[in-house]
C-alpha cells in the first residue's frame, strides 16, 4: 500500500518536472504555431550551458542558472530573429525540418564539445535530501521544488499572457496573424520575445532535468517527447492543461514502473495514446487548432 | 449568330508526358536496369554492398517522399515499420522456420495490418503533431519489442548461418560466378534489394499517374481546395501510409536479412531511418520522383567518404538541410527541373490548348 502511495506522490512530483519541459513547447505553439522537434536538445544544450557555467565560475547550480539566463533569453532572441522566423509560413515543412536538423546539430555539437558521458549538475547537500511526509512516504527537496518552480513557470507565463501589452500581443498573434499585424503588432518581433521567453523555462527546465538525473547529449529527443505528451493530453491552449498533462504523464510512468520497472516510459506512452484516442482534443482544451 | 460564343473555340487535351521523348528514356532506363542485374559478375564484394545500401536507402526515401512530399503526411516515425519489418523477419526465420525470402513480403503485409490501428491513431493528430505522434509510436513500438526475451530483449539477437543461408539461389550464383557463400549471399540480397528498390519506383510511378495520384498532387498543393473538389483526404492519406508502411516494412526485412543482427535501439533509430531519409529527399527535391534519387547518390557518396567524421558528418548534414530547406526548399531537382524545363519521370498533368479555328477565334 505504502509502495503505491509513494508511486503516487512521486508521480505527481515526476509531472512537474515534465510540466516545466512542456511549458516552454506549449507557449511556442501557441504563440506562432511553431512545433519545435529541438525543444529536447535546447533543454539538454540548457543543462550543459548551466554546467559549464557552474564548473568555470565556481558556482552552484542555483545560481549558475542566474547567470545562464539572461545568455539563453538572448540565444533565443537570435535563434528566432535569424533562423526560424524564416520558416514560418502556410507550408508545415520548413520548420518541421529545420528544428529537426537543428536538433541533429544540437545533438552532435554537444557530443563534440562535452563526450558523451553522462553529466550531473551537483548543488551538495540538498541533492539528497528530503522529508518524510507520514505513512511511510518521504519525498525529496529537489522533486518538490521541482514541481514548485512548474507552478511558478506557469502563473508567471499566465501573469505575462493576461496581464501584460506583450501578452495581449502574443494573445494576438495566436488568434489572428494578419490582423495583428495590421494592428501594427511587429510579428517577427513578438516571435522573437516568445523564443527568449520559452529559453528562460527551458533553462528553470534544464536546472530541474540536470539535478534529478544524469544527462547526456543524446537524451534530448526523449525529453521532447514527454514535453509533447503532456501538452497534448492537457489540451493545446492551457498552461495549467499542461501541468495536469505532465502530472498525468508522470503518475502513468510511476504507476507502470511500480508494475515493472521496465515499463516506467512505455506506460507513460501508453497513456498517452489512451486519451489521444479517447479524448483527442485533450482533457483540458481551450484552443481549436 | 456568333458561333464563338456558343461552341468551346479551343479543345483541351491533358497529358502526363515532359517535354523529353519517352522513347529514349525508356530506352535508358531499361539498359540501366539490366546492367545493375548483370553487376554482380563484373563488381566486386564492396561495391555490391554499397549498393544494397544505396537502393534501400532509395526505395526508403521514395516511400517518405510519397507521404510528405504528396499526401501532406510529415512523418518522424517511419523507423517504426523499418524496425517493424526487420523484427519480423527475425520472428519469422528464427521463431518460425520460414525461409528468409518468404518471409520478406510476409513482413510487408503484417506491417501494412499494424499500419491501420497505428494509422488510427496518430491519425488523430494533424500537422506537425502528427509528425511527433509518429515518433511517439516509433518509441512504443521499440519498447515493446525489447520485451520479447526471445527475441534477445533490449540487447537484441544474431540471424543463425543456418538461417541466411537458407536463401534460395546461394549455391546456383555460388557455382554460376564461383565465388563463397557469403558472396553469394550478398548477391541475393543485391538482387532483392534491386527488386525492390525497382518496384517502389515503379509503384510510386503508377500511383502518382493514377487517378489517387492526381488527389494526391491537388492534396500537397492545397488540402482544403482537394477536399472542395471531392477528394476523400481521409482516405487518400490512408492509403498511402498503409502502403508504405507495407513497402518499409519489407525494405526493413530486406535490411535487417542482410545486417543479420537486430536490436531495438538500431532497428527503431530515428537517425537511420527517418533523419537520413529526410535528409535525401529534402536535399535532392521533395514533392518529385527523381529527387529522392539524386539525393539517395548524394547521401551515399557523403556517407562513404565523409562518414568517418563522426558527429561532425552530422552536424553537416544538418547544417546542409536546413540550408537547402532555406534557400533552395525544391532541392537540387527542383532547380534543375525549373532552369532546363527538365522531367524523366513525368507525372504532372498538362493541360495542352489548341484554337480550333484560327480565323474564328481572330474575330
Amino acid at each position: 500500500m505504502t509502495d503505491w502511495l509513494n508511486a503516487l506522490v512521486q508521480g505527481i512530483l515526476l509531472g512537474g518536472l515534465y510540466a516545466l519541459f512542456a511549458a516552454g513547447l506549449s507557449l511556442i505553439f501557441g504563440v506562432m504555431r511553431l512545433v519545435n522537434l529541438a525543444h529536447g536538445d535546447l533543454i539538454v544544450l540548457a543543462a550543459f550551458a548551466i554546467l559549464f557555467l557552474a564548473a568555470k565560475l565556481g558556482l552552484d547550480p542555483f545560481v549558475a542558472v542566474l547567470v545562464a539566463l539572461p545568455i539563453l533569453f538572448v540565444t533565443g532572441l537570435a535563434l528566432q530573429y535569424v533562423l526560424l522566423n524564416r520558416t514560418l509560413g502556410r507550408d508545415l515543412l520548413p520548420p518541421l525540418l529545420v528544428t529537426f536538423g537543428l536538433s541533429i546539430i544540437i545533438q552532435n555539437g554537444l557530443l563534440e564539445i562535452f563526450s558523451a558521458d553522462s553529466q550531473r549538475l551537483r548543488s551538495g547537500a540538498i541533492e539528497t535530501a528530503s522529508f518524510a511526509l507520514g505513512g511511510g512516504v518521504a519525498v525529496g527537496v529537489i522533486p518538490v521544488l521541482t514541481l514548485l518552480s512548474a507552478v511558478a513557470a506557469i502563473v508567471f507565463l499566465n501573469l505575462i499572457f493576461y496581464h501584460t501589452p506583450l501578452g495581449r500581443a502574443f494573445r494576438a498573434t495566436s488568434d489572428d496573424l494578419e490582423a495583428a499585424q495590421l494592428m501594427g503588432i511587429d510579428v517577427s518581433r513578438i516571435f522573437a520575445m516568445a523564443m527568449g521567453l520559452a529559453f528562460v523555462v527551458i533553462a528553470i527546465a534544464a536546472l530541474y532535468l540536470g539535478l534529478r538525473a544524469n544527462f547526456d547529449p543524446s537524451i534530448g529527443p526523449a525529453r521532447l517527447l514527454y514535453a509533447f505528451e503532456a501538452v497534448i493530453i492537457g489540451g493545446l491552449g492551457s498552461f495549467w492543461g499542461t501541468l495536469a498533462g505532465g502530472i498525468v504523464l508522470g503518475l502513468a510512468q510511476t504507476i507502470g514502473a511500480q508494475f515493472d520497472p521496465e515499463w516506467q516510459i512505455l506506460s507513460g506512452h501508453l497513456a498517452f495514446l489512451v486519451v489521444l484516442v479517447l479524448r483527442p482534443r485533450g482533457l483540458f482544451p481551450r484552443v481549436l487548432d | 449568330m456568333d458561333d464563338g460564343a456558343v461552341q468551346p473555340a479551343h479543345s483541351f487535351r491533358i497529358e502526363t508526358a515532359g517535354r523529353a521523348s519517352r522513347g529514349a528514356w525508356a530506352a535508358a532506363a531499361l539498359g540501366i536496369l539490366l546492367t545493375l542485374v548483370l553487376l554482380p559478375a563484373f563488381a566486386g564484394r564492396n561495391i555490391i554492398q554499397d549498393l544494397i545500401f544505396l537502393f534501400y536507402m532509395l526505395a526508403l526515401a521514395q516511400c517518405w517522399n510519397l507521404l510528405a512530399g504528396y499526401a501532406g503526411l510529415i512523418s518522424v516515425g517511419q523507423q517504426t515499420f523499418v524496425g517493424f519489418g526487420g523484427y519480423l523477419l527475425f520472428a519469422l526465420s528464427l521463431l518460425g522456420g520460414i525461409n528468409p525470402m518468404l518471409a520478406i513480403p510476409i513482413a510487408g503485409l503484417i506491417s501494412a495490418i499494424f499500419a491501420l490501428p497505428t494509422a488510427l491513431v496518430v491519425f488523430r493528430l494533424r500537422g506537425a503533431y502528427f509528425a511527433i505522434g509518429t515518433w511517439v509510436m516509433a518509441e512504443v513500438y521499440r519498447l515493446v519489442f525489447a520485451q520479447f526475451k526471445s527475441l534477445g530483449g533490449g540487447t537484441g539477437t544474431s540471424l543463425s548461418p543456418s538461417v541466411t543461408s537458407a536463401m534460395p539461389g546461394i549455391e546456383w550464383v555460388r557455382t554460376l560466378l564461383d565465388v563463397r557463400t557469403p558472396v553469394a549471399r550478398d548477391i541475393i540480397s543485391y538482387w532483392v534489394a534491386l527488386a525492390l528498390m525497382v518496384g517502389t519506383l515503379v509503384f510510386v510511378y503508377l500511383v502518382l499517374r493514377s487517378r489517387r495520384g492526381l488527389a494526391l498532387g491537388a492534396i500537397r498543393d492545397h488540402e482544403a481546395a482537394a477536399a472542395g473538389l471531392g477528394v476523400d483526404i481521409y482516405r487518400t492519406k490512408l492509403a498511402v501510409y498503409i502502403a508504405t508502411a507495407a513497402v518499409t516494412g519489407m525494405v526493413g526485412a530486406l535490411i535487417y536479412l542482410q545486417k543479420a543482427r537486430i536490436s531495438p535501439d538500431a532497428a527503431f533509430s530515428v537517425l537511420d531511418w527517418t533523419a537520413y531519409v529526410i535528409f535525401i529527399v529534402v536535399i535532392g527535391g521533395i514533392g518529385t520522383m527523381e529527387g529522392p534519387v539524386i539525393g539517395a547518390v548524394i547521401f551515399y557518396l557523403m556517407q562513404r567518404y565523409l562518414a568517418d567524421f563522426g558527429a561532425w558528418y552530422l552536424i553537416l548534414l544538418g547544417v546542409l538541410g536546413i540550408q537547402i530547406m532555406l534557400f533552395a526548399p525544391r532541392g537540387l531537382w527542383g532547380f534543375i527541373a525549373e532552369r532546363y524545363d527538365l522531367t524523366v519521370l513525368p507525372t504532372r498533368r498538362l493541360l495542352i490548348v489548341t484554337p480550333k479555328n484560327r480565323n474564328q477565334s481572330k474575330k
